[in-house]
Formats: C-alpha cells, sequence, structure tokens
C-alpha cells in the first residue's frame, strides 16, 4: 500500500501517512540530541573494539590496544594479598602457640584465618560450628580423644588421624565380632559392662561376667576403669560422650565392628602457619584446655 | 479528518482561525523547547539597612564556612588536632569536645530535625528570613554580583556591556569576571574538603596530587555547582529547583512577616514632580527602583510572589526614594498580610508572634532539641553488645556441665585506654572463662576509641537444672566507664542430648 503522506494543516508537518483508526502520526525528525547521542554510542562502539578485547577468534581473541584482561587483573591482586597477609603470616610462623593465644592481637587474627581455613577444610566432617556427628568428634567440648592442649591439636591437625602417613595419629580397635575375637554372649555381656561404667543401670550378672573379659581384652587402651587413654586414642567411657552413639545398639555395633575414623594429614595441603592458626580456633572455640 | 489535541494553545482559538503566520510561529515557539527562555537580571547596587545586614550576613557565613576547618583543638595523641572534622577513614566526627561514633549518627538525625523545626518557627514568625539572608544559594549569589559589578560596572553599565557588540573591552571584563568566579568557586569546593581531612595536611597534598581521589572530586563537583549556581543560574535555583519555596509557603500565615508593598498607602501610584501636591494620590512615585533592586526580578507591588525570597533589598530602594521626595519610609516594609487586611478596614494593626502555629513549632523544637541535647550530655563512655554463639548454641561436657559461648562487642568512647572487667549475672554457680586468659580473671583492654571483641564462655555446673533458656546480662566496668547488656543462657534443657 502506498503511503499517502499529506501536511497536517495544524502544525505545519507532514504526516508518516500511517493511519490507526483516525490517528496519523506526524513526521517529526529525531531529537538532535538523541540523534547525536546515538551516533556518540556508535562511535564509542568502534573504539571500544579498538581498545578493549572483542572479536572472537579460532585460537583465541583480539586484544586490544590496552591489552585488558580480566585473568591477569585476579592474579595480580591474588599476589598482591599474599603480600598483604606475609606480614601477618610471618607473625604467626615466628610466636609460638601460647604467644598468639595470650596475645589479643594475633589471638584475633588466628581467630579470624582459623575460623575461615576450618569452614574451607574441616566442616565438611566437623560441621560448620564444630560440633562434629556420629563418627566426627566435636570439638566444642572438653573432651578430646588424642589431647585437647594446643599441641597436641596442632599435632593431629598436621599428622592426620590413622592416614598411614609417618607421625600420623594411629590405632585400631580390634573388631571384637566380626573378627569373631568374641563370642556374641560376650559381646552383649561387655555392652552392659560399659553401660554400666558410664553411670547407668545395667544387668548385674552380664557385669559380673564381663568383667574378666574387659580386664583382658579393652583396659590395656581404655584403661582398668575405662577412662580412656589419649596417647592411643581410645576414649574415656565413664563420661557422657559417644562418638558413635551413647545406646546399647550403638555400643555393640562399635565392640562388634571397632570402627575408627581417619582424618586427612593437613601438612603440606596447609601452611604450618595456617594450622598453628587452625589450632588456636579450635582450642579456644573448645574452652581453652 | 484527524483530530488533534492541543492543550498548549489558548481555548479561544479554534483551527480555522489560527493563520499561516501564527502556525510557524506555534512552530519556533514549539522548537524552542520546553522552557521560557530565562530573562537577564541585572540586580543594582542599593544601600540601606536591610543591606547592610545582608552584607554583615554574608561576611559571617562565609567566614563561618572558610575559617571552621582551620580551628585546632587539643585532643591526645594520634587523635586529629582539627575542631570540626568528618573523619570517613577513622569514622568518626569530630566537633570540639563532641566526638560521635557512626552508630550515634541519631544525633545527627535529631539536630537535623530540630534545625527543620527551627526553620519553620522562624518562618512561621518572620517569613523566608532563611532564603533572604542565610542560604547558600542567596550569599553566594550576592558575592558574584559583588564581582560582576567590580568588572562590569552597575545595572545600567551592565546591561550597556550585553548589549554592545564584541570588543576588546567586553572581552577582558567578561574573561575577568569568569575567572574570578571560578576562582570564588574553586576556592568554595577547596575550603569543603578540609571539613574532611586534617586540613594543613590536605592543603599540601592537595597541590602535588597526593590527596585522595574523592577529594579532588568533590572538589571539582563543588567547584562546578558552585560556578554554574551562583554565577549562570541564580534565581531559577529558587524559582525552579529549590524545595524551600513550596516548603515553606506551608509554614507561611497571614500573621507571617514578609516583605509587602502596602497597596493602601501606595496606589494611586503615578510619576510625582517636585512641588506638586500629594492629594489625591499614592505614595508609589512609580520610579521601579524596587524592580531594578530585586536579585529575583519580580515587582513586589504585585503583591507576594513564591519568587521572593523576602531578601528586603527593595525596601531599602524604596526607602531611599521616599526619603528623597519626603514622604515617610516604609511603603515597602516586612508586614504581614493580617496587618494590611486589617489597616484596610482602619483597625490598628498588630503583630501576633504566638498563635497556634509557632507555639507548636515551638514546642516540638523544645522536644527535638531537648532530646538530642539530653542523649548527646548522657551518652555512655562504653559500650556492650553481645553475640551468642549459634553454631552450636550450647555444648555439653563431659560431666554434665553446659558451656556457652559468647563474643562481647566492647566500645571505649574514651581517648584512654581502658581494662574493662567482664561479669555475669544470671545463672547460679556459673564460671565465666576467656579462652587463652588468666583463669577466674575474664577482662579485656580496650584501646581508647576502639571498639575491642572478646569471647568468653558462660559454664554453667553439672546438673543445674535450669530452664531452655535464662535470662542474664554482662557487665563489662572499668574505672570511670561500665556498660551492661542483656542476652540469653540456653541450658539445652529442652533438647536432651
Ligand atoms: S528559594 Fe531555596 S535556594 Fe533560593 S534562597 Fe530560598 S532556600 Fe535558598
Ligand atoms: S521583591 Fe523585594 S524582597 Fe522580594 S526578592 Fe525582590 S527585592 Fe527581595
Amino acid at each position: 500500500m502506498a503511503l499517502e503522506r499529506e501536511t497536517d494543516d495544524h502544525t505545519g508537518v507532514e504526516t508518516t501517512g500511517h493511519e490507526w483508526d483516525g490517528i496519523k502520526e506526524l513526521d517529526n525528525p529525531l531529537p538532535r540530541w538523541w540523534l547525536w547521542v546515538w551516533y556518540g554510542t556508535i562511535a564509542f562502539s568502534i573504539a571500544y573494539w579498538v581498545a578493549m578485547p572483542a572479536w572472537p577468534g579460532l585460537h583465541g581473541y583480539t586484544k586490544g590496544l590496552l591489552h585488558k584482561s580480566d585473568r591477569a587483573e585476579v592474579a595480580q591482586q591474588l599476589a598482591a594479598l599474599d603480600v598483604q597477609r606475609g606480614a601477618g603470616a610471618a607473625m604467626l610462623r615466628t610466636a609460638s602457640l601460647e604467644q598468639i593465644e595470650k596475645d589479643p592481637k594475633l589471638q584475633a587474627y588466628a581467630q579470624q584465618v582459623g575460623q575461615s581455613v576450618f569452614g574451607d577444610n574441616c566442616a565438611t566432617c566437623h560441621g560448620i560450628g564444630g560440633t562434629g556427628g556420629k563418627g566426627y568428634p566435636n570439638l566444642r567440648d572438653d573432651v578430646w580423644l588424642w589431647g585437647g592442649k594446643l599441641e597436641d591439636i596442632q599435632y593431629t591437625i598436621t599428622h592426620g588421624v590413622r592416614t598411614g602417613a609417618d607421625g600420623a595419629r594411629m590405632s585400631q580397635m580390634p573388631a571384637f565380632g566380626r573378627d569373631e575375637l568374641l563370642k556374641p554372649e560376650q559381646i552383649d555381656d561387655l555392652t552392659e559392662y560399659v553401660v554400666k561404667l558410664s553411670g547407668r543401670p545395667a544387668d548385674a550378672g552380664a557385669v559380673a561376667r564381663a568383667a574378666p573379659i574387659f580386664a583382658t581384652q579393652c583396659s590395656a587402651c581404655h584403661g582398668p576403669e575405662g577412662k580412656g587413654n589419649q596417647q592411643v586414642g581410645a576414649p574415656n567411657l565413664t563420661d557422657g560422650e559417644w562418638l558413635y552413639g551413647a545406646d546399647r545398639a550403638a555400643i555393640r555395633g562399635q565392640i562388634f565392628a571397632g570402627n575408627g575414623g581417619v582424618m586427612p594429614t593437613w601438612q603440606g595441603r596447609l601452611s604450618p602457619e595456617t594450622i598453628k592458626a587452625l589450632a588456636v580456633y579450635v582450642h579456644s572455640n573448645a574452652g581453652g584446655q | 479528518m484527524p483530530t488533534l489535541i492541543d492543550n498548549t494553545r489558548p481555548k479561544t482559538q479554534t483551527r480555522t482561525a489560527v493563520s499561516a503566520a501564527a502556525r510557524a510561529k506555534g512552530k519556533s515557539q514549539a522548537a524552542g523547547g520546553l522552557y521560557k527562555p530565562r530573562q537577564p537580571i541585572y540586580p543594582k547596587l542599593v544601600h540601606g539597612k536591610w543591606r547592610t545586614i545582608k552584607w554583615a550576613m554574608l561576611i559571617a557565613t562565609l567566614a563561618v564556612y572558610y575559617v571552621t576547618p582551620w580551628i585546632r583543638w587539643h585532643r591526645p595523641d594520634g587523635f586529629p588536632q582539627q575542631a570540626a572534622l568528618v573523619d570517613f577513614t577513622g569514622r568518626r566526627f569530630y566537633f570540639f569536645d563532641i566526638q560521635l561514633w557512626p552508630q550515634e549518627v541519631y544525633i545527627f538525625t535529631g539536630v537535623l530535625i530540630a534545625a527543620a523545626l527551627a526553620l519553620f518557627l522562624v518562618t512561621a514568625l518572620f517569613g523566608r528570613l532563611w532564603c533572604g539572608y542565610a542560604c547558600p544559594q542567596t550569599v553566594w549569589t550576592d558575592l558574584y554580583i559583588v564581582v560582576e559589578r567590580l568588572f562590569e560596572g552597575d545595572r545600567n553599565a551592565r546591561m550597556r556591556l550585553d548589549a554592545a557588540p564584541w570588543s576588546f573591552d567586553k572581552a577582558w571584563r567578561k574573561i575577568g569576571k569568569h575567572l574570578v568566579w571560578l576562582g570564588i568557586a574553586f576556592g568554595t569546593g577547596g575550603a569543603w574538603i578540609f571539613y574532611f581531612h586534617d586540613a594543613p595536611t590536605l592543603i599540601r597534598t592537595f597541590w602535588i596530587g597526593q590527596a585522595p581521589a574523592t577529594a579532588y572530586v568533590s572538589c571539582g563537583l563543588l567547584t562546578a555547582t558552585t560556578y554554574i549556581f551562583a554565577g549562570w543560574m541564580r534565581e531559577q535555583v529558587c524559582t525552579y529547583m529549590c524545595p524551600w519555596p513550596r516548603i515553606q509557603g506551608a509554614m507561611l500565615d497571614e500573621h507571617s512577616l514578609q516583605v509587602t508593598y502596602l497597596r493602601d498607602r501606595g496606589e494611586t501610584r503615578g510619576p510625582h514632580k517636585k512641588g506638586q501636591s500629594w492629594e489625591g494620590r499614592g505614595d508609589c512615585i512609580d520610579c521601579r527602583q524596587c524592580v531594578v533592586v530585586c536579585p529575583m526580578g519580580i515587582d513586589i507591588r504585585d503583591g507576594s510572589q513564591l519568587e521572593c525570597i523576602n531578601c528586603g533589598l527593595c525596601v531599602d530602594a524604596c526607602d531611599e526614594m521616599m526619603v528623597k521626595v519626603g514622604r515617610p519610609t516604609g511603603l515597602i516594609a516586612y508586614d504581614t498580610d493580617h496587618a494590611v487586611a486589617s489597616r484596610a478596614c482602619g483597625q490598628k494593626s498588630v503583630y501576633k508572634p504566638v498563635r497556634s502555629r509557632t507555639v507548636y513549632y515551638a514546642a516540638a523544637l523544645a522536644v527535638v532539641g531537648g532530646l538530642t541535647l539530653w542523649s548527646l550530655v548522657t551518652r555512655p563512655k562504653a559500650d556492650l553488645h553481645v553475640i551468642r554463639d549459634r553454631n552450636p548454641i550450647f555444648v555439653r561436657m563431659h560431666d554434665g556441665a553446659v558451656r556457652d559461648g559468647y563474643t562481647l562487642k566492647i566500645t571505649n568512647r574514651t581517648f584512654v585506654d581502658r581494662r574493662f572487667q567482664i561479669a555475669f549475672d544470671g545463672v547460679a554457680g556459673a564460671r565465666l572463662s576467656q579462652p587463652g586468659g588468666e583463669p577466674g580473671r575474664v577482662s579485656v583492654l580496650v584501646p581508647a576509641d576502639q571498639v575491642a571483641s572478646v569471647r568468653v564462655f558462660v559454664t554453667a555446673p553439672p546438673a543445674a537444672d535450669l530452664a531452655a533458656s535464662v535470662p542474664g546480662r554482662f557487665i563489662v566496668r572499668a574505672d570511670g566507664a561500665a556498660a551492661e547488656a542483656k542476652t540469653v543462657f540456653l541450658s539445652g534443657a529442652a533438647n536432651p542430648q
């Protein structure tokens, strides 16, 4: 349809010829400023192609005159961050664990470092608040399998538990049931004995029957009174803390299978000063033994 | 036939009556844009009582603005020695002996509300006093006109110069004027930044390019706005941009003082020759002096107007003429609508400052001002915030004791280091401990003017038989400063392990 342009005699402006229900559109030119802004954006985009990385190619992209690279900038910032952290890291390196914990400034710094490192590396098993879970020790209370002193914690983090690496904490509870070292009835009796140890009511007959078994099989590690031994990571059986559960079924299961968790060796993955900070964080969070 | 609805032209013009010429004119107007072009205003210099007061205000306000950042004030070593300082990096505001923390911003809020109420009150009593005498727009425009007069002469000379073709004389006058204007603008922006940094340091670093970027940006921005607002836009800022005239309109009533042309006395106006009788005519001799001195370019004889900033210059101009022709002064005067109306019906005019409106404003001002002052004077020297550990919310010890962890944030608002002793109150027999701290002594050293954060543990003895949640409070105490804060001790009673 040929558009019929006519001049609107009210304004003296030509119409575009379009008509909608009797309404016609005046063909006013674009505002100058608008047009110039538009030309400006075109000029800008050309300048942008030239100056900045813009066009993809088969083996990369045009680099642009400014050679801007976000990746390089991030690398630079990370390097700068290392320099910035250098001072703090150096302080942690030279100070002893006690010094770190006594000096409020250093302590606060170690806490900050420790908290973020804990979140990244430890929280997966021990929980974000460090309260652990079944099979994963609670790090917030005063019960420690391998010792709760600063040095103990530092050592455990550095070398890990049951990793097989040199220096790693090592111990293995026998699987009395699975390996048929004890008979099922004996395991039942022993379960009653352990329940009794933690101060709960238990079947007296079973306890009496299990006493000699405990003395021969268990007391070497758990101690004659069942108070445990941190040298070998043997838990105290007389307190309220149970790594694999407190009820009879759980205790029986543990005697049967002799579970023991593995904690990674962090040495080599975390720097010594990071491990120090982590130890201070864990230690002070647990009340500082 | 399309119907075009155009509300911009007078209704009486019918389409058929529109001539081609009128159409063309309409078009060119449309092309001229949305706004009426500015009519240049050439205010004439005037002398008199109000002008003198305005000069004094101009000097006083500018002096306050330029001098304040340079006042030194003694504070302990390591603290800024500048009396008035907004320290963004240190997150403090210093004003002589007052030093505010960001969380005390409510005091600013109080001051701002009180200032607004004070403005309400002043406006209800005396009209737009702020606009006429104290507003930066007015003060700087006045200053710029002084410069303009210096280079281009008074009103008539300026009008002639603007009408004249370009010449060397015109060029140097214009260039000189703008250079001085820019100088003043730069000085204005420059002075502003001294409120935010140590002034003697900044004035050095500024010139060698080592001042913070914000200093250059703020200085540049304020230079630009000062130059544009006071040099180019002037009265348009008041008339079109500023919200005050609209807001103040709501504060004014018929008892507010405003610059008023006493119509009853002035009309019928007309030229007057020496020796002519004054019988049967008004005192206004139609000399238009009130119009030519007006910085807003209005004729006050048309009645009170939105544009009028109540500067009183037309009062001075008119008084001068009245003295010359031997009539009493005060034909244009600060007066109230009510007084004008009373006189019109032969009653005595009274100025009534005490009205319900002013009483309310004054009362509100007293309350807000009082509260602000009270909270400023009584603000504590120390602050305590307690953040409970949330993960875990409690820890059960091997013997059944329950321990909760807290982070205490202790603010020391004084200028000396203080050691705060920490105590917990609420759980019988509970033990307070601090990781790494000496047993039995739970305290923390908070450096002067800083916040220290410290972790503490509260351990309830085994078998304490506590409710799930026990209210308690922490108390921190040092010589001369103490604070406390409520919290709860969660015993885990509802969550048997
Ligand atoms: S109208 Fe606004 S800008 Fe103008 S003098 Fe009053 S407050 Fe100032
Ligand atoms: S009319 Fe008078 S008081 Fe109002 S702005 Fe003009 S000179 Fe000032």
